[in-house]
């Protein structure tokens, strides 16, 4: 399983190269960027770890790409994604975010079922890797 | 011997019993500068031979605002200069013989807050049928945000809609399930699932689909929910169905609505025909139950469409986002429906920007502050296919639904692979945007590229390669931009 969240997940994995072109579109924009892994792949886990703040007087995306690498050789077997905020009144929430790591294997997510009255189902989608506690996932 | 045009202001010949001119009655002041608080309505009217285009303005002022047909005793019971509409301003339309822009003021104490049916029982109530004028048309308005703070605006807004969605920096998909009525509930939902595995963010309902004899709609929503969970789980993403609520009753739309809640849906969806204080009423539910609100634009081209008669799209379009909606079809450029690019962008700023500066060459005649309303994703559906995503993106922007129904199901390889073709050429297209790319120029070698590495993009632009539609269309702005003179 492939997880599909973010801009790009449907595309090869970005290399470096790309990662430093979309963070520059970033930048260009006055968009603040940032890093952030996890190893709880849901797609309503909003709160992935903040590998340091947002870069928010960077001017340059090679400062991104050097951070994405810093986090990966701590946290190269989880998700690491790269995030921009936009502070603009009326928007002031992310305008970017794209998976620039993934863990070798991606064992995926199962529905839950709880049948109730009638033939109404209450569900529940929960990551397999879950099922380990935090740090001893994705080995 | 009065004029015809000038305020009759000696009391005793103004309110003597009979009929005189709308002009004269004081609908119409060519001196008077509208107030930051007024509500200024721009027709476009088309007067019967012989009647002049002011009296007509004058007329359309008075049937809008407090006047019958002859002088009532029983205006001098109230402060009636103010409550009388004032047409100001009256302006041949550039090209149309015979058709007038129409400016009219209205003072805001004539309005309920937050009622569109209120808005619209006044400015379109009775003077569509008016028999001096052969058509009339409510080309846009603007609303002082004195007014516009007393709606509650889209239920979630594009901001909070990306967030509940855990997607941003990219149009949403979608794709309307087809055929749009015969599907029974399970082989519906398959088409669900399918979609949504594929890559696609939301499938629809389509306008038509409520509860029907080969699929009732507890039937619909309980399949469609399978799918969209399982395909969740498929993906690691947030996915949704819009269910489509509509029904013949308030009491029968709540029960819908809260069913597909109890479901965990995070969208439903109404059609346009419900009338206007039905949608606001599905908007006040929807914001007090964390829903997105879909609304199909079902019906409007039956007065939206022709330029000389009805409302302009752009103005049930600041309605909407008055009333609350979430998402509102408003056209592709592109694809198999009306829209031409410059009038679209006009309804596109209306949906989404803070603050819409007159823009006659969009059809905006006015400055529109919408005083931090949310803001309202429009949806961009009919005829559109995956080679023309450097067009979409170019002329949508990044802030909109783009719905493929048969550029998704149609794919000769099912309907997994055509999402994932949509999808894949999405991202690409946004990727090469973003990397500094001319994906107008380059927008087929972009999608060539990306197709080395998906099949099923390969597939669909082979497939629908050669399809447009081209084809006048009916609705344009009156106003090109002057072009810059160089030296």
């Amino acid at each position: 399983m492939r997880l599909r969240q973010g801009q790009f997940s449907f595309l090869p994995d970005l290399t470096d190269d790309d990662i430093r072109t979309q963070a520059q579109y970033a930048i260009d924009n006055g968009w603040a960027v940032s890093v952030e892994y996890t190893d709880d792949p849901h797609p309503r886990n909003s709160y992935w770890e903040m590998w340091g703040h947002p870069m928010f007087d960077n001017p340059d995306a090679a400062a991104v790409v050097y951070e994405v690498n810093e986090c990966r050789k701590e946290h190269g077997g989880k998700y690491i994604r790269v995030l921009a905020f936009d502070a603009t009144a009326g928007w002031e929430s992310i305008r970017m975010s794209f998976i620039v790591n993934r863990p070798a294997e991606e064992p995926g997510f199962r529905v839950v079922r709880q049948e109730g009255e009638g033939r109404s189902i209450r569900y529940t989608v929960e990551s397999y890797a879950m099922r380990e506690p935090e740090g001893a996932r994705y080995a | 011997m009065l004029d015809n045009a000038k305020t009759v202001t000696d009391a005793k010949k103004r309110y003597s019993a009979g009929v005189m001119k709308y002009a004269q009655m004081g609908y119409w002041e060519p001196d008077y500068t509208p107030k930051d608080t007024d509500i200024i309505a721009l027709f476009r009217i088309t007067p019967q031979d012989g009647v002049d285009a002011v009296e007509a303005a004058a007329a359309v002022a008075g049937e809008s605002s407090t006047a019958t047909w002859t002088v009532v005793w029983t205006d001098r019971l109230t402060a009636c200069d103010k409550y009388r509409a004032k047409a100001y301003r009256v302006d041949p339309v550039p090209n149309s013989e015979g058709e007038f822009f129409a400016y009219i003021a209205y003072d805001l104490d004539l309005f309920e807050g937050g009622s569109i049916a209120n808005l619209t029982a006044s400015i379109i109530g009775n003077v569509f049928g008016f028999k001096p004028l052969k058509a009339l048309r409510l080309e846009d308005m603007r609303l002082p945000v004195a007014y516009v703070k007393t709606f509650q605006g889209p239920a979630t807004g594009i901001v909070v809609e990306r967030e509940r969605l855990n997607a941003y920096g990219r149009p949403l998909l979608g794709a309307t399930v087809k055929p749009k009525l015969g599907l029974s509930g399970r082989n519906y939902g398959r088409v669900v699932y399918e979609a949504l595995k594929g890559g696609l963010d939301f499938t629809k309902d389509d306008e038509n689909i409520n509860s029907q004899p080969f699929m009732h709609w507890r039937d619909r929503f309980l399949y469609c929910m399978e799918a969209v969970n399982r395909a969740s789980a498929a993906t690691g993403e947030v996915k949704g169905t819009y269910l489509n609520v509509t029904a013949a009753t308030m009491e029968e739309m709540y029960e819908r609505a809260e069913f597909a809640k109890s479901l965990g849906s995070v969208v439903i969806m109404i059609d346009l025909v419900i009338g206007y204080t039905a949608i606001q009423s599905m908007a006040k539910w929807a914001r007090d139950n964390d829903m997105i609100l879909h609304l199909h634009r079902a019906g409007h081209s039956t007065y939206t469409r022709q330029r000389s008669h009805g409302v302009s799209f752009r103005v049930i379009a600041k309605w909407m986002r008055l009333a609350g909606v979430d998402h509102l079809h408003a056209g592709t450029v592109v694809g198999k429906l009306e829209g031409d690019p410059a009038t679209t962008k006009g309804y596109y700023d209306i949906f989404r920007e803070e603050f819409n500066p007159m823009a006659l060459e969009n059809g905006i005649f006015f400055d529109q502050d919408w005083a931090s309303l949310n803001k309202m994703m429009p949806v961009a559906s009919g005829g559109i296919h995956a080679g023309q995503m450097h067009q979409l993106l170019t002329y949508l922007g990044e802030d909109v639904v783009l719905q493929f129904g048969g550029g998704t199901i149609g794919h000769p390889h099912g309907i997994q692979a055509g999402a994932t073709a949509n999808r894949v050429a999405l991202e690409a297209m946004v990727f090469a945007r973003n990397a500094g790319r001319d994906i107008w120029n380059e927008g087929e070698d972009i999608l060539r590229d990306a197709a080395r590495t998906c099949t099923p993009l390969k597939q669909a632009l082979d497939t629908w390669k050669d399809v447009t539609f081209d084809y006048v269309s009916t609705d344009a702005p009156d106003f090109a931009p002057t072009p810059e003179v160089s030296a």
